[in-house]
């Protein structure tokens, strides 16, 4: 502190600097330590500002609905905007299923994968192969959308749900007209999409079980399976129970893929062929449309609900992959 | 996972797995392979979407490339030579403008958070976090609230606001990652010579942190290009050309998206073509944000 005063002036000021390091000169103004702190805090400031701003926002515009259903805004099963009636009973139960379908599908496959990519595959193959993975998360959801609508929907239609419903014998949930779009296709895209995130994490997870501990039981006589089963997975589970609770907040809030192939009914899905809807795609059909203050109001409650569980599935995830070392630069922007 | 209650638990972890590897050599290595095969089988399941989402794209979407379709306004359906040149005008300005706020903003936050230890910073840095995880369609719904209904009409501001939002966190968080492995050696180096804090900021930290900045803007772009859920009730999309950001607008994912689900064969190959444009401008932004990454890494 005792050097402050005496430089006042700037030795790196103009072109005395040593450019070497610099490179390029960036034209900032110089400040005095203290306006350029306040700078930065005020900036970090700005950005909780925008975070508080945007949940008052919401809980107050969907405040209207919250108290004139109260919590029969959330067991009610009946949405019905011609006869003021708003029950998201129907896009809770759409939410879970979607996201319970990709899951299945989603902890497995993802897992398999990242055990492959960090134990079995050829170093070679690694770096391209899990590229090419995380390459999947950097298509845009609407691309997805288009791909299923157009591309899987039609395979769904004529192969899946035939044959789902003739080996289980075409009852309860194999049950209805096979339409191709609808609950099964909408899990079906988020498995899809969800997949990158659950790769990449658990990869990374997996890389940081410590080296010892994985020779130490080759050492011993394991076998590969033995090792990845009894030594490695323990040994991550904390960061794995954090890829799936991040992967989950992925298919929970997804939109605009969903609201393409679901189908939209606003009924409970009786059947996985059948269409349904989940909190985000009715929130994306019916939000121009809302022209009567209640409906609009009840959208913005579905909102509040998805907000909610979405900061709680991402904060646990958050806390649980947080306390697994190091995470490497690309899976950290995929997540 | 094995807590026994023994002495050791070292010791207890090593008798299992040599209780383990004491079984039928036969059986075991069966088993792994079996296993392991699974796992293979896994593998190639997550590699066919990818496969196919591209194979698709690039085959459809090729057959709608034209000079016409970039450079074209919108026909409606039935009537051929239409292009996505108002969309691709569109999403310039939403996200170029987006960006242009975002990423100052992010990277002096995200300068703010590297400099900066203690509760505060980490709130601000989990309440990022969070904030990623946050779905996009609800962020739409805040601009609409915030900009649609209090200027009483549908804008390109309004949406870029959204994506803004959207990209924020991203730009903060590798912002953050990128200056804090800028060696302190250079920080102090700048300091001890006498230089102020802003002036080793821009003159040092900054510019040995660039390909790290880079890359995070670069993956805030690729996200915000993409992104529809936000733009629907902000920028709402347009069959004209506009290019005042107080009106409504086209933009890419918007065509793909309400063209798409149109069942005109004409209006579903736009759809595809447009999706195909997208990827590619995605494809780049990520791709060059890895080659960034690399080169960061590099430098080290």
């Amino acid at each position: 502190m005792a050097q402050r005063a005496v430089l006042e002036r700037d030795p790196l000021k103009e072109d005395q600097g040593p450019d070497g390091i610099t490179g390029k000169r960036l034209h900032l103004p110089v400040m005095p330590d203290g306006l350029y702190r306040t700078i930065l805090a005020a900036a970090a400031a700005l950005f909780c500002l925008l975070i508080v701003a945007l949940v008052v926002t919401l809980v107050v515009q969907a405040r209207p609905a919250f108290v004139h259903f109260g919590l029969g805004f959330l067991t009610g099963t009946n949405w019905d905007p011609v006869h003021v009636k708003y029950g998201a009973l129907p896009f809770v139960i759409g939410t879970l299923e979607t996201t319970a379908i990709a899951m299945v599908l989603a902890i497995p496959v993802g897992l398999g994968t990242a055990l492959v990519l960090v134990h079995a595959v050829h170093p070679k193959l690694r770096a391209p192969l899990s590229t090419a993975i995380e390459l999947l998360a950097a298509v845009p959801s609407v691309v997805y959308g288009l791909w299923a609508l157009l591309v899987v929907a039609p395979w769904v239609r004529s192969i899946i749900e035939p044959d789902l419903a003739r080996t289980t014998g075409g009852t309860g949930p194999f049950s209805g007209p096979q339409l191709g779009i609808g609950l099964l296709l909408a899990g079906l895209v988020l498995f899809v999409m969800v997949l990158p995130t659950m790769v990449a994490i658990s990869r990374d997870v997996i890389a940081s079980v410590p080296k010892e501990e994985v020779e130490g039981a080759y050492a011993l006589g394991a076998t590969r399976w033995q090792v990845l089963w009894r030594v490695v997975l323990p040994s991550a589970r904390v960061g794995l129970l954090g890829a799936v609770t991040l992967s989950t907040g992925r298919a929970l809030g997804e939109t605009i893929a969903v609201t393409m192939v679901i189908g939209n009914s606003t009924a409970i899905a009786h059947s996985l062929f059948s269409p349904a809807a989940t909190l985000s795609s009715v929130i994306a059909n019916q939000f121009t449309e809302a022209t009567e203050p209640f409906h609009l109001s009840s959208l913005i409650a579905l909102g509040v609900v998805l907000l909610a569980v979405a900061v709680l599935v991402n904060a646990t995830a958050r806390l649980l992959v947080r306390s697994v070392g190091r995470r490497s630069a690309s899976s950290v922007a995929l997540a | 996972m094995t807590t026994l209650p023994a002495p050791d638990p070292n010791l207890a972890r090593r008798e299992e797995i040599q209780r383990l590897a004491a079984g039928s050599e036969n059986r075991r290595k069966i088993y792994s392979g079996v296993a392991m095969s699974i796992c293979g089988v896994f593998l190639a399941v997550a590699l066919v979407p990818l496969v196919s989402v591209l194979a698709y794209t690039v085959q459809r979407g090729i057959r709608a490339w034209s000079a016409a379709f970039f450079a074209h306004l919108p026909t409606p359906a039935g009537i051929p030579g239409g292009g996505i040149w108002n969309a691709i005008v569109g999403s310039l300005i939403i996200d170029g403008l987006a960006a242009a706020v975002a990423v100052p903003f992010g990277i002096v936050a995200g300068l703010y958070l590297a400099e900066s230890e203690g509760r505060v910073a980490g709130v601000i840095r989990f309440a990022a976090d969070v904030l990623s995880g946050v779905p996009s369609i609800i962020i739409g719904i805040f601009a609409y609230i915030a900009l649609v209904r209090g200027l009483g009409h549908f804008s390109a501001a309004a949406g870029s606001f959204a994506i803004g939002v959207l990209m924020l966190p991203i730009i903060i968080r590798a912002s953050e990652t990128a200056i804090r492995s800028v060696p302190s050696t250079l920080t102090e180096a700048g300091l001890s010579l006498g230089a102020r804090r802003s002036t080793v900021a821009r003159r040092v930290i900054l510019p040995t942190a660039l390909p790290g900045l880079i890359t995070g803007v670069l993956l805030a772009v690729a996200r915000g290009v993409g992104e529809t859920a936000p733009l629907l009730f902000t920028a709402i999309g347009s069959q004209y050309f506009a290019s005042n950001p107080t009106q409504p607008m086209a933009a890419l994912p918007l065509v793909v998206f309400q063209d798409g689900i149109q069942a005109y064969p004409d209006l579903q190959m736009t759809a595809w073509g447009t999706a195909l444009f997208l990827i590619a401008v995605v494809l780049v932004l990520s791709v060059g944000s890895r080659l960034f990454a690399a080169r960061l890494g590099r430098v080290r």
